[in-house]
Formats: C-alpha cells, sequence, structure tokens
C-alpha cells in the first residue's frame, strides 16, 4: 500500500510538472490555433537563466526566477514575431516544421552558449521554501538544518509530499485559476478568446489579432520560465535537450486534456503523470511511456476532444 | 632572357624542395588520431583521454626518437559523428587510432577501421564487442564482464550487503554488459539481488526504481551506468530521505566534475577503476603533478587511460620499427603482432593483451571522500 501511494505522489509531483508545461501549449494552441514544438526548448532555456543567475552571478534565488520569466517572455515575442508571424497566412504544416526548427535552433544555441555539459540545477525551490520560513520568524536556519524534510507533509517514514511538489502544485492552482479569470473577464482575455473563435471577424470587430497572440505568446512563454524551474528543481540534471521529453509529454498532456481548455492541461498533466509512473512501477520501467502513449490513444478514440475538449461543430 | 629566369626559378624551386624534403624526413612525426567525445552528455570522458593523450605525447616528443603528431577529433559521444570523425582522421593521414572513447561509437568505427585496416587502440571502451570479430581493435581498459565480476566480488569480500538493487541503463552495452556479468556472478558467490530496476537515456524521473529498491530492502545499490544518471539518482535518494550505500563502476568517473553539483552527496560512493590519483608509485606521482600543472586539476581515469594508450602505442611503434612513411595498412599488422608481445606498466597498471584485443589487468578501487577520490586497499 505504501509502495502504491509513494508511486501516486511521485505521479502528481511528475504530472504537475507536466500541467504547468501543458497550459503553456494549450494557451497557444487555443488563441494562435498552431503547435509551437519550441516550447519545451523555451522551458530550457529559461532554466539556463535562472541557473546562470543564481550560480554564476549569486542572485537570490527569487530574483533569477524573475529573470528567468522576463527573457522568456522576451524570447518567446521575437520567436513569434520572427519565425511565426510572416507564416500567419500559409499552411499549418509550415508553421509546424517551422516551430521544430526553432526548437532545434534553440537547442543547439543553448549548446553553444553552455556547452553540452550536464549541469546540475539547485534545489531552488526548497531553498526559497527554507528562506521565507526564516524571514517570517517560523523557523530558526538550525531547525531547518536539522530536519531534512523541512518543508514537506510527511505521512509516514516513506511516505511524503515534498515541498518542492507542493509548491509546483500551488503554483499550477494559481496559474489555472489567474488564466481562466484573465481569458473570461478581462477585455484582452475577451479579445483573446474572440480570435481564437474567429481571427476575421475579431479583426473586423478592431481587435488587434497580431498583438494579441503576440501577447498569448509572452503569457506562454513566461510559464514556460516557471515550469523550466520547477523541472529542474525537480530533477536537478539541466542540458540542452532537457526540455524536448518533457515538452512532448505535455503536448501529450494538453491533448489528453482536451487541447485548448486550461483545466484539461492540468488535469491532463497530472493524470498523464500518474500514468506514467504507475506504468513504470507496475508494468516494466521500460514501457512506461509506451503505455503513457497508449492510454492516449484509448481516450482520443472514445473522446476525440480529449477529456475537457468542447466539441466545436463546423457550420458550413 | 625569359628562359633562363624561368630554368633558374626551377632550380631554385627544385633545390628548396630537396632540402624541404630532407627537413620533413627529420622531423616527420607517426600521425596518431584520437577520437571521444569532447562536447555532450558524455564530454568529460573525451576531454579527459585527450588531455591524458596530449600530456604523453610531449613527453614522448622531449625524449628525442620516434616523433608523434596528435590530432584530436569530437565525436559527441554517437556513433554517426564518429565515422565522420573517423573519415576526417583518415584524409589527414592518420596511422592509427586512439579511440574511440566510449563503447556505442567504438563499435561504429571498428567496422570502417576494420575494412580500412586502421589499427584502433581504444582508452575505455570496454564492451567485449567492441573487440568481438575484428583483429585490429585492441582495448587499454579492462571490459564490461571484468568489471561486473570484480564488483560483485568486491562487494562479497568486504561483506559490504546481503540485498543489492542494480539500477542499470538497458539502452546502453556498456551499462547492460556489466549488469549481466554482475548478476552471474552475483548468483555464483551467493549474493542476493533483491530489486533490479532499469531506464533509459531519457529518464529524468528515478523514484519508481529507487522506491522498489527501498521497498525491497536495499542496503546497497550497484550503479553500472555513466555519472549524468548517477547524479540525479543520488539527488533524488536523498530527497526522498533514502540513503543506501552506492558502488559505481568507471563510468561514475566525471561526478565530481558535473558544473553545480553537490558532491557531498556522492560522499563513501565506492567505484571500481583502473587508476587512482591518490597512488603512491613513481609513475602516478609523476603524472598527477604534471596533469595538475597543465589542466589545474588531478586527472581522472580517463586521463590515465588517454596517458597510457600513448605509452603503449610508442612502445609498440618501437618495437614494429613504425616510422611515418608506414601505411596504415601495414602499420596495422605491425602493431597487432607488437602488441601481443608487449607487457607495459603504466599509471593504470601492468598491461598485456592477447590475441583477442582484450588487456589483462587488475581494477583498484576507489572511494569518494570530502569530495576527492582515495584510494581503497
Amino acid at each position: 500500500m505504501t509502495l502504491f501511494l509513494e508511486r501516486i505522489i511521485s505521479g502528481i509531483n511528475l504530472g504537475s510538472i507536466y500541467a504547468i508545461i501543458a497550459l503553456g501549449y494549450t494557451m497557444v494552441y487555443g488563441i494562435a490555433r498552431m503547435l509551437n514544438f519550441a516550447h519545451g526548448d523555451v522551458i530550457m532555456i529559461g532554466a539556463y537563466i535562472c541557473f546562470v543567475a543564481i550560480g554564476s552571478l549569486s542572485l537570490p534565488p527569487l530574483v533569477g526566477v524573475l529573470l528567468a520569466v522576463a527573457v522568456c517572455t522576451i524570447l518567446g515575442v521575437v520567436i513569434e514575431r520572427l519565425a511565426y508571424r510572416p507564416l500567419r497566412q500559409s499552411a499549418s504544416l509550415a508553421v509546424l516544421i517551422t516551430a521544430i526548427g526553432v526548437s532545434y535552433l534553440l537547442q543547439n544555441l543553448a549548446q553553444l552558449i553552455w556547452t553540452a555539459d550536464t549541469k546540475s540545477f539547485p534545489p531552488l525551490v526548497q531553498t526559497v521554501i527554507e528562506q521565507a520560513a526564516v524571514t517570517l520568524g517560523l523557523a530558526t536556519p538550525e531547525e531547518i538544518a536539522a530536519s531534512p524534510n523541512f518543508g514537506s507533509i510527511v505521512i509516514s517514514a516513506n511516505l511524503r509530499i515534498s515541498g518542492t511538489t507542493i509548491v509546483t502544485i500551488l503554483a499550477n492552482i494559481l496559474i489555472m485559476i489567474g488564466l481562466t479569470l484573465f481569458t473570461g473577464h478581462t477585455k484582452t482575455g475577451k479579445a483573446m478568446r474572440a480570435v481564437s473563435e474567429d481571427r476575421g471577424a475579431a479583426e473586423l470587430m478592431g481587435i488587434s489579432v497580431n498583438r494579441t497572440i503576440a501577447l498569448t505568446f509572452a503569457i506562454g512563454s513566461a510559464l514556460a520560465a516557471i515550469a523550466g524551474v520547477l523541472l529542474c528543481s525537480t530533477y536537478q540534471a539541466l542540458q540542452p535537450t532537457t526540455g524536448s521529453m518533457p515538452g512532448i509529454k505535455a503536448f501529450t498532456a494538453a491533448v489528453f486534456g482536451g487541447i485548448g481548455s486550461i483545466p484539461g492541461a492540468m488535469i491532463g498533466g497530472i493524470l498523464l503523470g500518474i500514468i506514467e509512473i504507475l506504468g513504470n512501477g507496475y508494468v516494466s520501467t521500460q514501457l512506461g511511456d509506451a503505455f503513457v502513449f497508449a492510454v492516449l490513444i484509448v481516450v482520443l478514440l472514445v473522446k476525440p476532444t480529449g477529456l475537457l475538449g468542447k466539441k466545436v461543430s463546423e457550420k458550413v | 632572357m625569359k628562359k633562363t629566369f624561368v630554368a633558374l626559378l626551377l632550380a631554385v624551386a627544385l633545390t628548396l624542395t630537396m632540402a624541404c624534403g630532407a627537413f620533413a624526413e627529420d622531423a616527420a612525426a607517426v600521425k596518431v588520431g584520437l577520437i571521444g567525445p569532447m562536447t555532450g552528455a558524455a564530454a568529460s570522458y573525451g576531454t579527459s583521454v585527450a588531455q591524458g593523450a596530449e600530456l604523453a605525447v610531449s613527453e614522448v616528443n622531449a625524449l628525442g626518437g620516434v616523433q608523434i603528431e596528435l590530432n584530436v577529433q569530437d565525436d559527441q559521444h554517437d556513433p554517426e559523428t564518429s565515422i565522420n570523425a573517423y573519415n576526417a582522421l583518415w584524409d589527414w593521414g592518420a596511422q592509427m587510432i586512439i579511440g574511440t572513447v566510449t563503447t556505442g561509437p567504438c563499435i561504429a568505427v571498428g567496422a570502417e577501421a576494420y575494412n580500412d585496416r586502421m589499427f584502433m587502440l581504444t582508452p575505455s571502451a570496454s564492451s567485449t564487442d567492441v573487440t568481438a570479430d575484428k583483429d585490429n581493435v585492441y582495448q587499454l581498459c579492462f571490459t564490461d564482464p571484468v568489471m561486473g565480476s570484480s564488483a560483485a566480488q568486491y562487494i562479497v569480500d568486504n561483506g559490504l550487503s546481503n540485498a543489492v538493487a542494480v539500477i542499470y541503463n538497458n539502452a546502453d552495452t556498456y551499462s547492460t554488459g556489466i549488469y549481466q556479468a554482475f548478476k552471474s556472478t552475483a548468483a555464483e558467490l551467493g549474493l542476493t539481488i533483491v530489486s533490479e530496476t532499469t531506464f533509459t537515456d531519457d529518464t529524468t524521473d528515478f523514484s519508481v526504481q529507487l522506491t522498489e529498491a527501498r521497498e525491497a530492502g536495499a542496503d546497497l545499490i550497484f550503479l553500472p551506468i555513466y555519472y549524468t544518471p548517477a547524479s540525479m539518482i543520488f539527488q533524488q535518494a536523498d530527497a526522498m530521505g533514502y540513503a543506501p550505500a552506492y558502488v559505481g563502476v568507471d563510468g561514475m568517473d566525471g561526478i565530481l566534475n558535473i558544473e553545480g553539483f553537490d558532491t557531498s552527496l556522492a560522499e563513501g560512493v565506492v567505484l571500481l577503476t583502473p587508476f587512482s590519483a591518490a597512488a603512491t608509485d613513481d609513475l602516478t606521482v609523476n603524472f598527477v603533478s604534471k596533469y595538475n600543472e597543465l589542466y589545474g586539476a588531478n586527472p581522472d581515469q580517463f586521463a590515465a587511460d588517454g596517458y597510457d594508450c600513448v605509452y603503449a602505442l610508442y612502445a609498440a611503434i618501437n618495437n614494429a620499427g613504425i616510422t611515418a612513411e608506414t601505411s596504415p595498412e601495414d602499420a596495422c599488422d605491425m602493431l597487432i603482432a607488437a602488441m601481443q608481445e608487449l607487457d607495459v606498466t603504466g599509471v593504470t597498471g601492468e598491461m598485456t593483451w592477447d590475441a583477442t584485443g582484450a588487456v589483462t589487468k587488475t581494477p583498484r578501487v576507489v572511494r569518494i571522500e570530502n569530495g576527492t577520490y582515495v584510494s581503497v586497499e
């Protein structure tokens, strides 16, 4: 039983990271109607920026995260402006291929700048939790040093939810609520939904499509930076290819939950993480990934729009 | 007038060419190519080998006998890139190859070199597949099976554990090769393996492997894997509050050089490797101090392998009488004959070779203490 619960917790941990990445995918797909395969690599760039900021520049962790968010936001807007906007009227296949090209460009740039040697990312979230606890006067540095599980919820000896996982899940929920409110209740958010529904009609209503899509990329890329920091705080190894596999899995999660749906991305991500870990644990460590994609196929066969996807009827 | 001038010019040109020819003969060096990952996930191995080899070449050339010219090519631990690197060296006129450093590319390049009749001495590709059915490929490191069974032997001899878990990469021939030998020796010696789990090159989450090992009651994890996944395993085990003992193999060497890695997580890790910078024999002391002077760090096992490769080849070149004029094909046959007669003592121990290309030497045991390697006797 403990083993099962341990696996569920690991699954939620992994899944909540997929969910945050999937939110970026789903935002961009929902509004710009394109699959931004470079999203995973923006995550990697975000993690590197944060690594350099707190490592070489010795900035405080939170400043490092903000810097990563700022750089990724700019990067996302620049990518959209240079690579995707000129192709706005082209076939969607051309945009897809461009996105794959951008993905490789970012990976190779990272390899050029930071070399391909693995970097060991610090357990950033844990550090922030400990610092916050000290600042708020909840614990002294001695108490923290004495308890290795500081910040985690300990259920039993082998069963605990780490502080990083808790922060990841909280970040997820906050981002999901924030995005839902933003797209539902603000003027810009409404403009986004309008562009998503009918680009031509939105333009006729005076909405700047280019600006709306650029903003979507800015939000998506800012989320990518946060996802990168959370991903690397949990798994602690950073390479130029760090973002690609989680990127693909998160894309799967977005499709699983219903692409374009914000709560769908979150549910899809967490379920995918749990399925992957259970598949790894109970079937075979070799078949975990195969298991993930098999479940995806079944879901898409039964419900082609994904778990929470809306059925859009095409008007003729 | 014009004709005389042309004739004069030709005469001058001729004398110059002859002079150059004579000069070139004097300084002609045996061309040795080196292939290994200088960038990529295994970059630490390749750069170490190249640095060790460069140091040895400068020492050998200073002796004034046969001169060696070394050309280092990067293969990013990728078989295809490795073949490109090999072709570049062939075009350059390499007469023999040190390499390749890692197993996968070495198998690919070995097949090409076998067809071309190019002699290869790999510093560190330790799978038996590297030398299988190829008379032109020799190994300086001991093979995976030797490493796997020595590890099992070491654990039993020192009573380190009676419930071992193994985590290995079954997408990697090096890892699976050691694992299989470890498993069969463990069975012979009565060492119980309570958990065997695998991962692939893309794996970043080791929670399943680690929870399974912990549930099975393993007090020692044997890691026949490279240092990058090993660093993630140490971090994740620590984060879940699981602290087994770890035994690794030579692929673990390099873990202390990962940027940002908290070396206290690797405290007490034991690894089997042919070389220890902490050894006190004259050869090692000389090598370690010169290496430190040049590169500002202690040499790891790969640097030692690269260093010994050059000395082994140097001895074989001298015994076989190879010069800069020997073609790669002739050099290959001459070296194959010479290697089997060779008995050299290097910084990785005393080495002899048999006709399969495998080396005979004994592994040393090294423990990580306070962020450095310490010899265990």
